[in-house]
C-alpha cells in the first residue's frame, strides 16, 4: 500500500467543536483563571445585546460560587426577551450558531461562538451539563434545559428538558460549572466595573463567593438598538458577493441597487460600466471571473460612505462622563464622540474620554480603558492599536509627563464602535492597526489633551489665588506685627489691605493664651445673616456672643453661631479653649468667603 | 568709616526699610521691596573704580504671594534681630543667626544659604557690609606673614602685632572684621597673595619674605571677604603692589579675577573688596612650557572654563588671550607645587626672582 493510501485512512473532516477543544486559547479559554472572565463576558455580552434588541433596561445578575474543590458555578441571569424553547439547545449547544453574524450593525457578540464555547469548556473540565432557563413572556411558561455539545458532530445534546415555574416574566438564566480559580478576581471586578461604565443604562448585581455588590445604572434611557444595514460595495469580499449573487436571479443593476447600501442607479451603472458587464445580465449567470471583475469595479467606484447613524450606537459624551464619574472620583472628566468614519467599507466611530486627579494614583502610568462595541478589552494591552495611539500622542505639549503612555493621575478611555471591529485575533482582546481608526483615536485624544491642559492651568490659577489669599490673610498680619515692633509704633491694622484685595468675607481663627478668637471681616458686599459651624473639643460655654446651638458627641462639641455680619465691618467670636477642629461658614456663596486657620 | 559710623548707618537704613513697610501697610498697601537683580546679567564694569558692580536692573518683591510675603517676613525678623544686636553690642556668626531663626516660626530659614542670601540683600539695600550688622562668617580668614605692623582692637583690648616678630610660623590670622585694624607701619616692597598653603609655607620656610621684603598672604583657595578686604586695605593704605600667585588652571585664574575685580555674589561691595591693582604672577601657562613643569591633561570642563574666560571682560587683555590660547593649545595644567620637581629652592631662588624682575618689581 502506498503511503498516500495509508494517510488517506487517517484523513477525515474535523468538527468545529473538536477544533475548538484543541484550540481553546483562540476563544479566550487558555487558562482556568481566564475561563471565568471569558464565560461571564460572553454571557453578559449576550444579555446586553438581547436587552437592547428588546428595548428594556438591562438588569443583570451575576453569581460565582465555589461548589467543589476547584469547580465554580457561574450564573448569569438577565431580563431580556428570552429565547424560544426550540432554539435554546442550538444557541447554547452548537458552536457558530447565532443571529447576528449575518447582520451589518454594531453588536457585542457576533459569531455565536462565545457562550457555547463556555458550555463546551464546562463539559470538558467538570462534566456537569449547562442549565438554561428561559421565558419569553408572561403568557408563556419557562423552560429548563440541561445541555451539552456532541463534540464529534457539533450538535446539541439535550439531557433534560422541562417546563417549569419561574418568577421572572421574561429573561434567560444560564448556569455553567467548570474548573477554575479565582486568581483573577480583581480583573473580574475590573471587567464588570468597566462594562458598567460603557453601559450606563444597565444594572449589574454581583455575588462573588459571599460578597454581594451592585453596579448601579446612571441612565434611565433605553439605548437605541442599532439597525442592520446592507453591505457597502467597498466592504464586501468575494465569498459574500458570490453567495449573494447566486442567491437570486435579479438583473445586475437591480441587484446592486437593492442589495447594497448607498448604491443608486447612477453608481450601479458606473459599476456595470467599469466591470464591462451588461446591467441586465442575471446575477446567477455570472461566473467566478466575471464576479471578480465585478468586485474590482465595486471597490473602485465612487460610492458615498455607508450610513452610520442607525447601525452604530455610540455611548455619547454625557453618558461616558457620568459612567466614569460613578466609578472613579476624579477632579476632571472630558469626553469626545467623533463623527463616524469608514475603513474598507465598514462604518466606525471613535469615542474617547480623559479623567484627571481626584483619587487616581499620582505616580506611574495612566490607566487605560479600551472598549470595542461597548465591551471592555481586558488583555493584550500592549498589542492593541489603541495603546499605540495613546503613546503616539505628544502628551508633553499638554503639560503631561510621558513615558510611552502618559504618566500621572490620568485615566484614558477609548471606545471603538464599528459594524466590524478589526480584532487581532478571535479572542477579541486587541484592536488591529487600521490607519483610519488610528487617525480618529489620535485626533480625539489630542482634542481631550487640550481640554485637560486648560483645566490644569485653570486649576493652577485658582491655586495662585489661594496662595495670594494665604499671604494676605495670614502672613501680612505677622509682618505688620514684627515691623510695628521694630519701628516702635502701635500695631498697624492690615484689614484694609485684606478688604481691598479680597472682596470676601474673611474668617480668621486663632488661638492665643487659652483664648480662641474667630474674626469675621466682611468685605464681600454680602449683607445678612451667616452661620458659623465649628466642631472641636472646646465647649465654648463662655463664648461672646453666646453659642446659638451646641451638641456634644464623644468629647467633640458641634457649635453654631448665627451672626449678622454687616458689610465692611469686623465681628468677633471669642471663648476659652484650645482651638483646633473644623470651622465652616454657611449662608454665603463659596466664592465670597475665605476661611484661614492661623494656628495651622 | 569708623565703627560707630558704620553702626549708626546700618541702624538707620534698616529702620528706614522697616519704616517704609509700616507706612505702606498703614496706607492700605501690600508691603514691597525693590532689590537689584543678582545674576551675572546684571553685573557691570565700573570704569571709575575699575571693579565689577551690580547694574541698575531691579526686581520688586511684593508680599502678594505666600512666598514673597514669607521672604519679607523673614527680612523683618532679621532686621529686628540686627537692631537688637546693635543695641546690646553683641555679634553672632551667620550660622548662629540661622539657628536663632528656629524660634521665628513662619519666618524660620530653611537652609543657611537662604539666610546668607538675605543678609547680602540687606547689605545691598543699606550699603553697609555685614560687619556693620555685627554678623560675620564662622570660618576665620586666612593668614599673613611679613614685615608689617598692625594694631587690632580685640575684645580683650588693643594689641599691636608685628606680622613676623610677634607671630608663630603660621603667621597672623586675619580677623573677620578688618574695620577694627589700624595699619601702623611696614618695611615691605610688595605683597604676594598665594593660593595654596603648601606654597605659602615653602616661601616662609625658605625665608623669601625676609630676603625680598615681601608680605605673604595665604588666600586659602577662593579668598574669604575679610582676606580680600585685607589685600584692598594694604594696597590702598601703603600703596604696595599686590601679586597673585596661584595654580596654573582656569579655576585659579578666577581666584585672581575675584581679588582684582570682585565676585558676582559680592558685587555690591566691590569697591571695598577688590584690588584693581593686583597683578597676576603665575603660574602662567607659558611657565609650564618654559620650565618644563610636571603637568596634568586639561579636562573637558577645564577647556570649557578657559573658553568662557576668553569671552569674560575681566580677562579681555592681550596678555590673558595669549596665555589662555597657549594653554588650550598645550592642553596642560600644573599646580604651584610642581616647581618642587626642580628642587625645593627652585621657586624662591630662581622662578620668583626671575618673574618679579620681568614684572619690574625687583
Amino acid at each position: 500500500m502506498v503511503l498516500a493510501d495509508e494517510l488517506a485512512k487517517q484523513q477525515r473532516s474535523i468538527s468545529v467543536a473538536e477544533f475548538f477543544e484543541k484550540n481553546k486559547h483562540l476563544l479566550g479559554f487558555d487558562s482556568p483563571t481566564r475561563g471565568v472572565i471569558t464565560t461571564i463576558k460572553e454571557a453578559v455580552d449576550n444579555a446586553l445585546d438581547a436587552c437592547e434588541e428588546a428595548r428594556v433596561l438591562p438588569d443583570i445578575f451575576i453569581s460565582i460560587k465555589k461548589t467543589a474543590n476547584d469547580i465554580f458555578r457561574i450564573i448569569v441571569e438577565d431580563n431580556g426577551p428570552g429565547i424560544v424553547p426550540a432554539q435554546i439547545p442550538f444557541v447554547f449547544g452548537k458552536l457558530l450558531y447565532g443571529s447576528r453574524f449575518h447582520q451589518i450593525r454594531q453588536t457585542r457578540g457576533q459569531q455565536g461562538i462565545g457562550i457555547s464555547a463556555a458550555v463546551l469548556y464546562a463539559q470538558l473540565t467538570s462534566g456537569v451539563p449547562t442549565i438554561v432557563i428561559s421565558r419569553t413572556g408572561p403568557k408563556e411558561s419557562a423552560h429548563r434545559f440541561e445541555i451539552q455539545i456532541q463534540i464529534e458532530t457539533n450538535e446539541p445534546d439535550i439531557l433534560k428538558s422541562e417546563a417549569i415555574e419561574w418568577d421572572r416574566i421574561h429573561g434567560t438564566r444560564v448556569q455553567i460549572e467548570f474548573k477554575s480559580t479565582m486568581a483573577a478576581r480583581k480583573k473580574l471586578i475590573e471587567y464588570l466595573r468597566y462594562t458598567s461604565i460603557v453601559n450606563p443604562h444597565a444594572r449589574f448585581r454581583v455575588e462573588l463567593d459571599d460578597e454581594a455588590f451592585t453596579f448601579e445604572r446612571v441612565s434611565q434611557e433605553v439605548i437605541a438598538c442599532p439597525v442592520a444595514i446592507q453591505p457597502h460595495p467597498h466592504g464586501i469580499e468575494f465569498g459574500q458577493l458570490k453567495r449573494m449573487a447566486q442567491g437570486g436571479s435579479e438583473r445586475l443593476l437591480d441587484f446592486l441597487v437593492n442589495g447594497f447600501s448607498r448604491v443608486g442607479k447612477k453608481s450601479a451603472q458606473e459599476i456595470c460600466d467599469r466591470a464591462g458587464l451588461e446591467p441586465t445580465i442575471k446575477t446567477d449567470s455570472l461566473d467566478t471571473d466575471k464576479l471578480k471583475t465585478l468586485l474590482a469595479a465595486m471597490q473602485a467606484a465612487a460610492v458615498p460612505a455607508p450610513p452610520s447613524s442607525q447601525c452604530l450606537s455610540p455611548i455619547g459624551e454625557e453618558l461616558i462622563r457620568r459612567g466614569l464619574d460613578k466609578e472613579f472620583q476624579m477632579d476632571f472628566v472630558a469626553a469626545r464622540t467623533r463623527a463616524s468614519s469608514v475603513f474598507s467599507g465598514h462604518s466606525f466611530m471613535v469615542e474617547a474620554a480623559i479623567g484627571y486627579g481626584g483619587k487616581l494614583t499620582a505616580d506611574g502610568n495612566a490607566i487605560l480603558l479600551r472598549f470595542a462595541n461597548r465591551v471592555p478589552l481586558m488583555y493584550q494591552q500592549g498589542a492593541c492599536a489603541i495603546t499605540d495611539c495613546v503613546s503616539r500622542v505628544n502628551w508633553k505639549s499638554y503639560n503631561i509627563s510621558q513615558q510611552g503612555l502618559p504618566t500621572g493621575p490620568i485615566l484614558i478611555l477609548v471606545h471603538v464602535a464599528s459594524t466590524n471591529v478589526p480584532f487581532t485575533s478571535e479572542s477579541k482582546d486587541a484592536i488591529a492597526s487600521i490607519p483610519e481608526i488610528e487617525k480618529e483615536v489620535v485626533l480625539a485624544l489630542q482634542d481631550l489633551g487640550r481640554d485637560l491642559k486648560l483645566f490644569v492651568s485653570h486649576r493652577d490659577k485658582n491655586k495662585l489665588a489661594e496662595d495670594r489669599a494665604r499671604a494676605v490673610c495670614a502672613i501680612i498680619p505677622e509682618i505688620a506685627e514684627k515691623v510695628s515692633e521694630i519701628v516702635e509704633k502701635p500695631i498697624v491694622d492690615t484689614s484694609p489691605i485684606e478688604g481691598k484685595l479680597m472682596r470676601k468675607l474673611i474668617v480668621k481663627k486663632s488661638t492665643r493664651a487659652g483664648k480662641v478668637t474667630i474674626e469675621l471681616a466682611n468685605y464681600s458686599g454680602f449683607d445678612g445673616e451667616i452661620s458659623v459651624y465649628e466642631i472641636s473639643a472646646d465647649s465654648a460655654s463662655d463664648s461672646t456672643p453666646r453659642v446659638d446651638f451646641v451638641s456634644e458627641m464623644d468629647g467633640q462639641f458641634t457649635k453654631v453661631w448665627k451672626i449678622l455680619a454687616p458689610s465692611r465691618e469686623v465681628s468677633r467670636i471669642s471663648y476659652s479653649g484650645k482651638g483646633g477642629g473644623i470651622l465652616e461658614i454657611r449662608g454665603i456663596d463659596d466664592a465670597k468667603k475665605m476661611v484661614v486657620d492661623l494656628d495651622v | 568709616m569708623s565703627r560707630e559710623e558704620l553702626e549708626k548707618k546700618s541702624s538707620a537704613t534698616l529702620l528706614r526699610i522697616a519704616g517704609a513697610w509700616y507706612d505702606q501697610m498703614k496706607g492700605g498697601e501690600i508691603p514691597s521691596i525693590s532689590l537689584p537683580t543678582r545674576t551675572k546679567y546684571n553685573i557691570e564694569f565700573d570704569d571709575a573704580s575699575e571693579v565689577w558692580k551690580y547694574g541698575d536692573k531691579e526686581s520688586l518683591r511684593t508680599a502678594a504671594s505666600a512666598k514673597s510675603a514669607t521672604h519679607i517676613l523673614k527680612m523683618a525678623y532679621v532686621i529686628g534681630f540686627i537692631k537688637q544686636q546693635l543695641r546690646e553690642n553683641r555679634s553672632s556668626t551667620l550660622r548662629e543667626m540661622y539657628y536663632i531663626s528656629e524660634g521665628w516660626k513662619r519666618a524660620k530659614f530653611g537652609a543657611q544659604d537662604e539666610s546668607n542670601f538675605l543678609i547680602e540683600d540687606l547689605e545691598i539695600l543699606s550699603d553697609v557690609p555685614r560687619e556693620g550688622f555685627h554678623l560675620h562668617p564662622e570660618e576665620n580668614g586666612a593668614s599673613i606673614y611679613g614685615p608689617m605692623r598692625i594694631r587690632e582692637e580685640t575684645r580683650r583690648g588693643m594689641k599691636t602685632i608685628h606680622c613676623q616678630d610677634d607671630v608663630g610660623q603660621a603667621g597672623y590670622t586675619i580677623p573677620n572684621s578688618i574695620e577694627n585694624i589700624e595699619f601702623v607701619d611696614h618695611d615691605a616692597k610688595f605683597v604676594i597673595a598665594i593660593e595654596t598653603g603648601g606654597m605659602y609655607d615653602r616661601l616662609i620656610e625658605n625665608g623669601f619674605d625676609e630676603e625680598h621684603n615681601a608680605i605673604l598672604v595665604h588666600l586659602k583657595g577662593q579668598p574669604a571677604r575679610s582676606t580680600r578686604r585685607m589685600l584692598n586695605k594694604i594696597s590702598s593704605t601703603w600703596d604696595l603692589p599686590v601679586l597673585v600667585f596661584t595654580d596654573g588652571d582656569p579655576w585659579s585664574y578666577r581666584i585672581y579675577g575675584s581679588v582684582a575685580y570682585g565676585a558676582i555674589k559680592s558685587a555690591h561691595m566691590s569697591e571695598l573688596l577688590a584690588t584693581p591693582r593686583a597683578q597676576f604672577l603665575g603660574l602662567q601657562p607659558s611657565d609650564i612650557r618654559d620650565y618644563n613643569l610636571p603637568s596634568d591633561k586639561l579636562t573637558d570642563k577645564d577647556v570649557e572654563a578657559l573658553k568662557s574666560e576668553l569671552t569674560d571682560p575681566r580677562f579681555a587683555t592681550d596678555y590673558w588671550r595669549k596665555q589662555i590660547n597657549l594653554q588650550i593649545e598645550m592642553g596642560l595644567k600644573s599646580e604651584q607645587q610642581a616647581f618642587a620637581a626642580r628642587g625645593l629652592d627652585f621657586v624662591t631662588k630662581k622662578y620668583l626672582p626671575e618673574r618679579l624682575a620681568e614684572m619690574g618689581i625687583l
